[in-house]
């Protein structure tokens, strides 16, 4: 047998060869810019060049169909280049302002949004799902594409008080991360163990170590060494399963949706935040999930109406207050609400600041 | 007899709306004339079947190419009795161009390599900041990824190892960018590529690289170690052109969305319209330049603030980076440098003290920012805290030697 290809550890190529010719240029050296339009972005160089960035929407999940029919749009609209965004937006740059036009005029006619620039909702950060993760309580590529349908309208434009960063994740572990909005599996029962497997399957020590509230203790079950679970300890978090697959954590009827808004990552203003639980119970209704549409497009409702000029979600409710929150968007406030993990208090009101 | 489509009523409905459908895609593939459409058809099926159920069924297992320990994520389905020719559907993640820029010739010799090895489905990118290869068979793994490879393309991370990083668009494109982020996003991974491919950590290790406080890459919850453009010195205001901008919005507007929100008040609109800046106050949190762009700007003295710990949940709960390096200058290759042997040096510390399965910041929790601080050879700062200590239950008897370092180290700053 021939001698098996040994790897070339390039590790991260250099984007220089593929970069815009115009931002290769000017790299590092881009005075200022503005908007001319929802989904245009317009760049200037110190050296007085310029380019224009036309934003447009994908399904991330590309067949290699589409990646070419992009291609074949950037070949004849926009100079051969393009990049993505974390969000998995597609730009195209191109460096003379008329070809903006029939570049968005393409991409409308291929099926591509053009949007998602300033203060608009852009495409939801989202992970694999049932296509092709291991652990996928839901099929996040659905729910993305059952939400961006429904939220079309605010990705074109850009009519919110500030932007709006949307997740989804399809297990507690929440991939898709903090979002103004995240869409998040909630599972509601504890694993149910299949005893067989677990000693052929699972290294039990790590499976112990995992559980962060300590509720899992090794058992006999049948003969068999296996894992068991104190269901009144557990919380439900499914983090035993990706390490032990017979402690079955996902449930046609209670794996749930929880959603949670508020979430930040820039430092922009206030501090970066977590997001915090508002709505759970929500069925986990593929193929189209419209429960959770619905609380979703009520919130985003609630805050365009409400909040003022650059307050991001959570931004706006540290202002208005949670009563108003609540209030506003008709959400019920249970017990579940109340942080009960460690440090929790601090989540608390230890003030006579009182909102009426 | 060629295999037929599948049914399947619930994925189609998937297809209609205006957002672009995965499904259709997932069809063209599967109705394709190319080798990969039964497989194509089989997994719409398997699909479907968990749209029908609620349930996922694929697992893991142990795949990868010659000489990596990690970079492919193996999946094989539970239901292969069902939809045997997509009973191995493996993703390969692979490491994109800092930045994300491609020309539509790389992208189209991306997807003929993918048709030739695999299924023609690619995601662009994974929340890891891979190009996600997903969908191909186990003997079509070290083909794919020769052919990639040769192209200049490296694995991506999994496991307990390194991660693979992300990067804004930044000095490409942005005036707002503080260093090169695409830079010392690659040095600083190709520095560790090692235990990339061949993870050995107690978990894994992420590093993000953002050029402002806009933090566009997520870089201050989502990386172990969170690279965050700033400055030293003054923003730069050009009072003309921030003078027309107040004449364009008015100036309620100014007061209202600019000087009102400023977090630590320290803007000022002048009777003349120009803007009064107290620098000592600012934070350099962005708001002011984000929307007075043409006339505010970070300062000259630009460099990167680092803040480490970040993550979600498990095990003990949520944490966002916190500051262990206020200012780093990033200008020339030297500081560049300093930034790949810091990098190595919190790599170093986590492999040896973390426990298993603990993230740095968890890590960080258990010891105390000192001791971090102290094993990886940085000093205290006072932008490292949001408060001092309010409980006095605390050992201090060694008070008066730290004072003395303190004061050493203030004295020597000011010579």
């Amino acid at each position: 047998m021939a001698e098996p290809r040994r790897p070339t550890e390039s590790g991260v190529p250099d984007p220089m060869p593929f970069m815009h010719p115009v931002m290769r240029k000017n790299y590092g050296h881009w005075a200022w810019h503005d908007r001319p339009r929802p989904g245009v972005l317009h760049h200037v160089a110190e050296s007085g060049d310029e380019i224009w960035t036309v934003k447009a929407g994908t399904q991330r999940q590309m067949d290699v169909f589409t990646v070419r029919a992009l291609c074949d749009i950037a070949d004849k609209y926009a100079e051969g280049h393009v990049r993505f965004t974390v969000r998995s937006n597609i730009e195209f740059m191109v460096s003379k302002k008329d070809m903006v036009d029939p570049l968005i005029k393409a991409l409308n006619d291929g099926g591509f949004p053009v949007g998602g620039t300033g203060n608009s909702v852009s495409m939801i950060s989202h992970t694999q799902g049932w296509l092709h993760c291991d652990i996928p309580g839901t099929d996040a590529s659905g729910v993305v594409k059952s939400l961006m349908d429904e939220l079309y309208e605010e990705f074109i434009n850009e009519r919110m008080p500030n932007r709006v960063k949307i997740t989804t994740s399809c297990c507690q572990i929440n991939c898709g991360g903090q979002g103004d909005i995240a869409i998040n599996i909630q599972h509601t029962k504890p694993p149910k163990i299949n005893h067989e497997l677990v000693s052929l399957q699972c290294e039990r020590p790590a499976v112990v170590a995992r559980c962060p509230v300590a509720a899992i203790r090794p058992a006999m079950v049948n003969g068999k060494p296996t894992l068991e679970v104190d269901e009144k300890k557990c919380v439900c978090c499914g983090a035993c399963f990706p390490p032990c697959p017979p402690m079955q954590i996902n449930d046609p009827e209670h794996s749930k949706l929880a959603i949670w808004v508020g979430g930040k990552h820039s430092s922009t203003r206030s501090r970066p935040t977590f997001h915090k639980l508002v709505a759970a119970g929500i069925p986990n209704n593929a193929p189209r999930w419209p429960e959770a549409a619905e609380i979703v497009k009520n919130i985003l409702r609630a805050y365009q109406k409400d909040a003022r000029a650059w307050e991001r979600m959570g931004e706006w409710i540290d202002r208005v207050g949670w009563p108003r929150f609540f209030e506003l968007t008709g959400l019920p406030f249970t017990k579940y609400h109340l942080e009960t993990w460690r440090g929790g208090r601090a989540s608390l009101n230890a003030s006579a600041h009182l909102h009426f | 007899m060629a295999k037929q489509m599948p049914k399947t009523p619930l994925l189609d409905q998937l297809e209609t709306g205006p957002w672009p459908s995965f499904v259709t895609g997932l069809k063209r593939l599967a109705k394709s004339d190319k080798g990969y459409a039964d497989m194509m058809k089989d997994l719409l099926g398997q699909l479907e079947h968990s749209y029908e159920t609620r349930k996922g069924y694929w697992k893991g297992g142990t795949v990868g190419v010659f000489g990596y320990g990690a970079g492919v994520i193996p999946r094989f389905s539970e239901v292969a009795d069902k939809y045997p020719e997509s009973k191995e559907f493996h993703t390969i993640r692979i490491m994109p161009p800092a930045g994300m820029h491609y020309t539509t010739d790389l992208l189209r010799k991306l997807c003929d390599i993918w048709e030739r090895h695999g299924s023609g489905l690619i995601a662009f990118h994974g929340q890891s900041g891979d190009i996600m290869f997903q969908g191909s068979t186990t003997d079509n793994i070290q083909p794919a990824f020769d052919e990639l490879n040769e192209l200049g393309f490296d694995l991506g991370g999994a496991g307990a190892g390194v991660r693979t990083s992300v990067s804004c668009v930044g000095a490409a494109r942005c005036e707002q960018s503080c260093y090169d982020e695409a830079k010392a996003m690659r040095m600083s991974l190709n520095a560790m590529v090692d235990d990339i491919h061949r993870p050995s950590l107690p978990y894994k290790f992420k590093m993000k690289f953002a050029g402002c406080a806009n933090d566009c890459a997520n870089a201050i919850h989502r990386a172990d170690m969170a690279i965050i453009g700033t400055w030293k010195d003054d923003m730069q205001v050009d009072q003309k052109a921030f003078q027309q901008i107040v004449k364009e919005r008015g100036r309620k507007e100014i007061i209202d969305q600019v000087i009102r929100m400023c977090p630590t008040e320290a803007l000022s609109l002048n009777d003349d319209d120009t803007l009064e800046v107290d620098n000592k106050s600012c934070v350099r949190c962005m708001h002011c330049l984000n929307v007075c762009t043409k006339a505010l700007k970070p300062g000259k003295e630009r460099g990167a603030a680092i803040l480490v710990g970040g993550k979600r949940t498990l095990k003990i709960g949520d944490q966002m980076g916190t500051v262990v390096v206020p200012f780093m200058k990033l200008e020339n290759d030297e500081d560049y440098e300093g930034l790949v042997e810091l990098a190595r040096n919190m790599l170093d510390f986590f492999a040896e003290n973390a426990l298993e399965h603990e993230r740095t910041g968890e890590m960080i929790e258990r010891i105390g920012l000192s001791n971090f601080l102290e094993g990886v050879g940085l000093e205290l700062d006072l932008n490292m805290i949001a408060a001092p200590r309010s409980n006095s239950y605390v050992r201090m008897d060694g008070w008066d030697e730290e004072v003395k370092k303190w004061n050493a180290r203030s004295k020597s700053a000011a010579e």
